[in-house]
Parts: C-alpha cells; structure tokens; sequence
C-alpha cells in the first residue's frame, strides 16, 4: 500500500541527502518526495510516499525519526487529509483536436496555460486518480511530456502537523 | 565591553578540555595543521598512530572501556577516507566517538582541490550524524552538539569536517555543555504500562531466558540485571557484544548464542517460553534462519533505539528506553515466577553439551582454544581482552571468562579484521592498571601491525597473542564445509617471522609451538611490561564449534571436532 508521510525537518546544509540515503540504503521504494517551507522559520516539510507493508512503513517512520535533523514524521495516510499533486502535460494538438483537448481539460478543471501551433500545455491539479485519468484520455492525441510536482498533503480540520 | 574573539582551533581543544577529554588519538596533515598547532599549547595528549584506521579503532577501545566518546583529529582526502572502516566499526557497535577532520579550505570546497574528499558525504550512512562547519561562529553549537549525539541516546560516532580557513576564524565562544536539538529526544524511561506487562510476563514464564547484548553495557545495566538474575532464578545469554554483561564463570550463565553460541544457549532460546532481550537487535548472526527462532516464546524487548524493537523480530512486550532504568522498573516491582524445572533442565544440557575444544591436545599441535583457556586462567579478573576477526574471535568468546563489563573489545556488527591491536592500545590508555590483552589472528593483525610502533613508542604494556594457524581461517572453515575444502586464496602463505617484526619495532616476541613453550611465553608475558608478541603456532586446521550454518534454525547444531 501507499503511505503519505509528512516530515518535518530542520532546514540544514544535506538534509535532503540525509532523507534521500536513508530510503536508498535500506532498500525503501519512495514514490515522490516534495519539500516546501512551513510557517516556522527554519523548518521545511517533506512530504514523502511510500510503497510499502505495514511493518515497513513502520521501519521507515522509525528509521526517519533517527537522523538527527527529523523533527516529526506523521502518516497522513491514517487520518483524512486532502492530498494533492500538480502535473504539468504537454500533448500534440492541431487545429483540429485542440477543442476536443479542450474539453477534456474543462472536465477535469485544468488549465490551458501554453499553447503553440501543434502542441499544448495542460495544467492540472488533483489526486493520484484524477492525474491517472486525465494522462489517459489525452494519451489518444500524443503526449509529449510530462512533469509533475510530486504529492503534497494536510490533515483535514483544524489539526495540524506540529514541529515541536 | 569588548567580547574577547576566539579562533576555530582554540574553541576545538577548548572544548574538548570542557568535556573532559583527556587524550586524542590522530594523524596530522596539511588541512588539520592549524589544530595540530593549537593542541601543541595545551595539556591534552595525543597518540600518533601509524594509520588513521588506527586511530579510530584505539578511539573506540578507549570508549568501549571508559563510556566516554573517544576523539580523534585526521586530515583532508586520504586522513579522512582512512577513517571510514573505523567509523564504520564503531557506528555497528554504537560506540561513542567525536571525530573531527581537517577539510580544504572552504573556498576551495567542491573543485576538486588537492587532498579534497567529500568526509561528510562519505560517512553519512555510517555516523550518528556529522557536520561540514561553514564558519567559526557555528563551531561551539556544533562542538557542543557532537558530544552530547556521541554520549546519549544509542550511542555513536559523531563527525565534524573542518575547513583550513575555519580553523584560523575568529568568533565568540560561549561553549555549553548542555544543548537542546529539536529532532534528538531520546526516550530512557520506559512505558509504565509496557513494564507491568514484562513484570506479569515473567511471573507467568515457566522457561524464561535473559537475552542481553551490548546495550547492557552502554547503559551500565550489569548491577540491575545481577539483581534481577538473582531474585527471579533466571538463565543469561549474552551475544558477542554483551559478554561482560553478567559474570561470565556464574552458574546461570548459558554462554553466546548463535552461529559459534554454546549449545545450551541455542537450546534454551529455542525452547524458552519468554525471551527477555535487552539491548539487543537481533543479528543474523544471531537469530538463525528467523522463521523458527524462537518459535514457543513470547519476547519482551527493551533497548533506546525504538528501531530496533520489531525490525527483525516480532515483538510482544516493546519497552523502548534506556536498558539500565528498564530493569530497575521491572525489579521494583518483580515477582519471581517458577523456574526450578526449566534451570534442572538446563544443567542437563550444560552438562551433556560442554564447549568443545577444551581438551588438552594429545601431543601434536597446540589446539587454539587450549591456549586461549590458559591465557584466561592466568590473566585472573584483572584483564581486558581485545580480539580481532576470525576463529580467534569465536574461541576467545567462546573460551575466555569474561567477568566484569567493559573488559571485551570486539568487532561484533562490522567484523573488522585490524581493530583488535588498535582498540588494545586505546584500551590500555584508558585502563593504564589494567592487564590488557590483545587475541588477534595471523590474518587480522598484518591489517594493523604498524601500530607495534605506536605501542613501542609510548611504552604501553601490552600483551599480542597471535593464534597463528597459517589461514584466514574462519574463511577457510567455511570453504572446509561449504566449498568441497577448496582453500582458494586462504593460506597466508609468506607471512613473516612475527618474533623478528617485533623486534625490529623494539618490542618482545616469543614463539611457542607446543604446550611448554606456551606456558612460558603466557608467563614470560604476565612478568614482562609490553608489548609483547606471543605467537602460538596452533593446529592449522582446527574448526571452530559448535557451529549453526547461516539461515539454519539454531538449535540445529554442527557438533563437529572432538567431543567429551
Ligand atoms: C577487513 C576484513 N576483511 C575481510 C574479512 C573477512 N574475514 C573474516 S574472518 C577472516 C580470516 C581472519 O584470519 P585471521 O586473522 O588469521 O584469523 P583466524 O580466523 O585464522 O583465527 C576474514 C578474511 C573481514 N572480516 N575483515
Ligand atoms: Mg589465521
């Protein structure tokens, strides 16, 4: 199964090889990683999936707690939480598919935010299954390329993922 | 007022004198030179090893000894690289270290610079943590954070790389030995909850076992664990890492466990119905094939490191927090179970499966383990034994009554052949009263024999006893079973006279190829101040026994050898 982790982390020199390393050296299989900064200065979040059982997601949660500059980690994927990733896709469109491109893309409620005489770019934003649908209505008309921003994640309500 | 600035390397030898350093252990080199200059002003002593890997290894003896990290200086590039099998050994066994290394300077950092290595990103996966200091300004937090990762919490080594530039900076220096990181809170009291669940577990237990290993060492748990041996009547085992533990001559003492562990120990961990581990991680080593280890017990498992409970073994009773104050939780509020059939039972085993080996030879060649016996028997209670890796290794755990903790240095995680003689001498620093004792193997102490001159040179009374059988060869053990005895590239052919190599560095050596000659040479030893090479020319192809093949169950023993 798929686990979304939330980790907060000190904002210091290697902090990402650290995380990086750590899922390499123990044979973890990370999905996508995406790293921001919070509202507390000097703290930045990574958001982290992973493939795994429950007893390897354990590991992982434990073995991320060990590296000095972890401060939390959180499985999102226990609690309700809105998750979200961004995928830019550039996709063949001439003249003559581009309305149809253009419906799909409203369907979805992505943007049109290039457009060049035989290509496209579609900008969309959603959950896995939405990103997995939209890639496959618009495989039909070639796609060129494709660049997404990885998960990111909050917990539902007002609780929050603290750093302290 | 004008603060009064500090430079970088005067904050380093500063610091270290506020933590109570008393001696460092290195190897000078351009980048580090600034350092080395600042140190020659103080009273700290520093030990010139002959080899960085040395240094490391002499760092960890000293710590395994004193429970104080052991610190060592090296220099950019090669200083540094040559750190790595050390650093690496001391990570496995969580021993507390603070190595700080000479880095080019920061201006210089990722062009390849003469003598650059990338130390921190080399070491990452095999330090607690370590720094690349990018300015005077950030030393004394750094300083101040590296001892205090190093010496709490699952012990181990910390570095700092150090650019040249940074060293001659100049900064305030408020050093506090106290600091606060806000990802590092070590739990050491147990679960309150977790610890009633041991305590009913083993009043119910009719077959418990203690299962202890280098934690109980770290956290100085030996007096709780007498205590709780004593009250509820129940058996120890203790891994490679943990013997000294618990008096290894005590009657309810089973021995190691695992692939060369005693046959009792195999057989009451098989059959126990409440396993006990306390610092320990469950090695494969260890463990055996893990689906039968342990098959009939219900395992309470308590160490620092919440990682370690449940990563190899499914645990019933996880109690994460510092072993030392775990057991006096559990004995304040113990009640002893019945065991009196499950300790008759064990005396049998013990009595029906004694170690082999321990005969006297029947003329021939000196048997190894023969020689290991009479060593221990004449060193007393006073001694530390080092070893190295390999069959040595295995006899001296095996064979050698280890007594009081902190007394047994040995590669356990790692297997580092090479660390024994290094680790002896930072033994014998940290232990001056101490009889010190190194076991090492042909093999193992051509990896760092240069350090004769180290001994030499500060006169340090040590006693080498080379089990010299001619092989690698708990390698050639295994090409005995495993490979149709093809001995492919384990026969140290062309080793040289060890009694001449000594005493061109200026020490004492003796050769001793039968049971007269050993006799002598481990008394000539016990009289003589060190060093002293003892090379024992033992039976060559002795195997070591009882012997459980990798991923095998562990009570399914190979007796092999000679029987009682
Ligand atoms: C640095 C290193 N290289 C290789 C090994 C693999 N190895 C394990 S035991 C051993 C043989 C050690 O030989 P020796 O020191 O003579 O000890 P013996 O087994 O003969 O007692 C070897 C090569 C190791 N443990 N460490
Ligand atoms: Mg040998």
């Amino acid at each position: 199964m798929k686990h979304v982790l939330a980790v907060l982390v000190e904002d210091k020199p290697g902090v990402l090889t650290r995380v990086a390393g750590l899922f390499s050296r123990r044979g973890f299989n990370i999905d996508n990683i995406a790293v921001g900064e919070t509202v507390s200065p000097g703290i930045s979040r990574m958001t982290i999936t992973v493939e795994g059982s429950e007893t390897i997601i354990e590991q992982v949660v434990k073995q991320l707690h060990k590296l000095v500059n972890v401060i939390r980690v959180s499985n999102l994927s226990e609690e309700p939480s809105v998750m979200r990733e961004l995928m830019l896709i550039k996709v063949n469109a001439e003249a003559g598919s581009r309305s149809d491109i253009q419906q799909i893309v409203e369907t979805f409620r992505g943007k049109v935010v290039d457009v060049s005489p035989d290509s496209m770019i579609i900008e969309v934003t959603g959950n896995e299954e939405k990103m997995e649908a939209i890639k496959l209505l618009l495989n039909d008309f070639g796609i060129k390329e494709i660049v997404r921003t990885g998960k990111v994640a909050l917990l539902r309500g007002s609780m929050v993922t603290r750093d302290s | 007022m004008k603060k009064k600035m500090t430079k970088g390397a005067a904050m380093i030898t500063s610091a270290l004198q506020k933590e109570g350093v008393e001696i460092i252990f290195g190897y000078p080199g351009g980048a580090v030179l600034p350092l080395y200059d600042q140190l020659y002003d103080t009273p700290l002593r520093h030990l010139l090893v002959r080899h960085e890997q040395a240094a490391v290894h002499a760092a960890d003896g000293y710590a395994r000894v004193t429970g104080r990290p052991g610190v060592v200086f090296a220099t950019s590039g090669p200083g540094a690289t040559n750190l790595v099998t050390g650093i690496a050994t001391a990570y496995m066994d969580s021993v507390p270290l603070v190595l700080i290394t000479g880095q080019v300077p920061g201006a210089f950092i990722g062009t390849d610079a003469f003598q650059e290595a990338d130390i921190t990103g080399i070491t990452l996966p095999v330090t607690k943590h370590n720094y690349l200091v990018k300015s005077a300004e950030q030393l004394p937090g750094i300083l101040s954070e590296a001892f205090y990762l190093a010496s709490t919490g699952r012990r181990g080594p910390v570095l700092i790389d150090v650019p040249k530039d940074v060293f001659d900076q100049e900064a305030l220096f408020d050093y506090k030995i106290e600091c606060e990181i806000p990802g590092y809170k070590p739990t050491y009291s147990g679960h309150a909850g977790q610890i009633s669940r041991a305590v009913k577990a083993i009043r119910a237990a009719k077959k418990p076992v203690i299962f202890g290993g280098g934690g109980l060492i770290r956290s100085e748990a030996s007096a709780a664990l007498e205590k709780l041996v004593e009250r509820a009547q129940i058996p120890v085992i203790l891994t490679l890492m943990g013997l000294g533990a618990y008096p290894g001559d005590s009657a309810l003492f089973l021995g190691m466990p695992g692939m060369h562990g005693s046959i009792t120990a195999n057989y009451a961990l098989s059959e126990a119905d409440l396993i006990i581990a306390t610092g320990v991680r469950f090695d494969d080593r260890v463990t055996g094939k893990l689906d039968s280890f342990a098959n009939h017990a219900k395992i309470i498992h308590i160490d620092i490191d919440p990682a370690e409970i449940g990563k190899n073994v499914q645990i019933d009773v996880p109690i994460v927090g510092d072993v030392k104050i775990v057991l006096e939780a559990i004995l304040n509020k113990l009640q002893p179970g019945e065991t009196s059939a499950w300790l008759k039972q064990i005396e049998n085993w013990q009595k029906q499966h004694p170690m082999p080996g321990g005969l006297k030879s029947s003329g021939g060649a000196l048997k190894p383990q023969q020689v290991i016996r009479e060593i221990s028997r004449l060193c007393g209670d006073n001694a530390i034994v080092a070893t190295d890796v390999g069959q040595h290794q295995m006899w001296t755990a095996q064979h050698f009554i280890i007594r009081e903790p902190r007394t047994f240095l040995s590669s356990g995680g790692l297997g580092t052949m090479g660390y024994g003689f290094p680790a002896s001498i930072g033994a014998k620093l940290a232990a001056p009263d101490k009889k010190v004792i190194c076991i090492t193997g042909d093999g193992s102490f051509q990896m760092n024999i240069q350090e004769l001159a180290t001994a030499v040179n500060n006169r340090l009374d040590i006693t080498i006893a080379i089990i010299n059988n001619g092989y690698l060869g708990m390698v050639r053990q295994w090409q005995d079973i495993f490979y149709d005895r093809r001995y492919a590239y384990t026969r140290l052919e062309g080793n040289p006279d060890f009694i001449k190599v000594a005493e061109a560095y200026g020490a004492t050596g003796m050769r001793a190829c039968d049971e007269q000659e050993a006799a002598a040479a481990i008394e000539l030893a016990m009289r003589e101040k060190g060093p002293v090479v003892l090379d024992f020319v033992v039976e060559p192809e002795e195997n070591v026994y009882p012997m459980v093949a990798p991923n095998r169950p562990i009570n399914d023993i190979i007796i092999g050898g000679e029987r009682s």
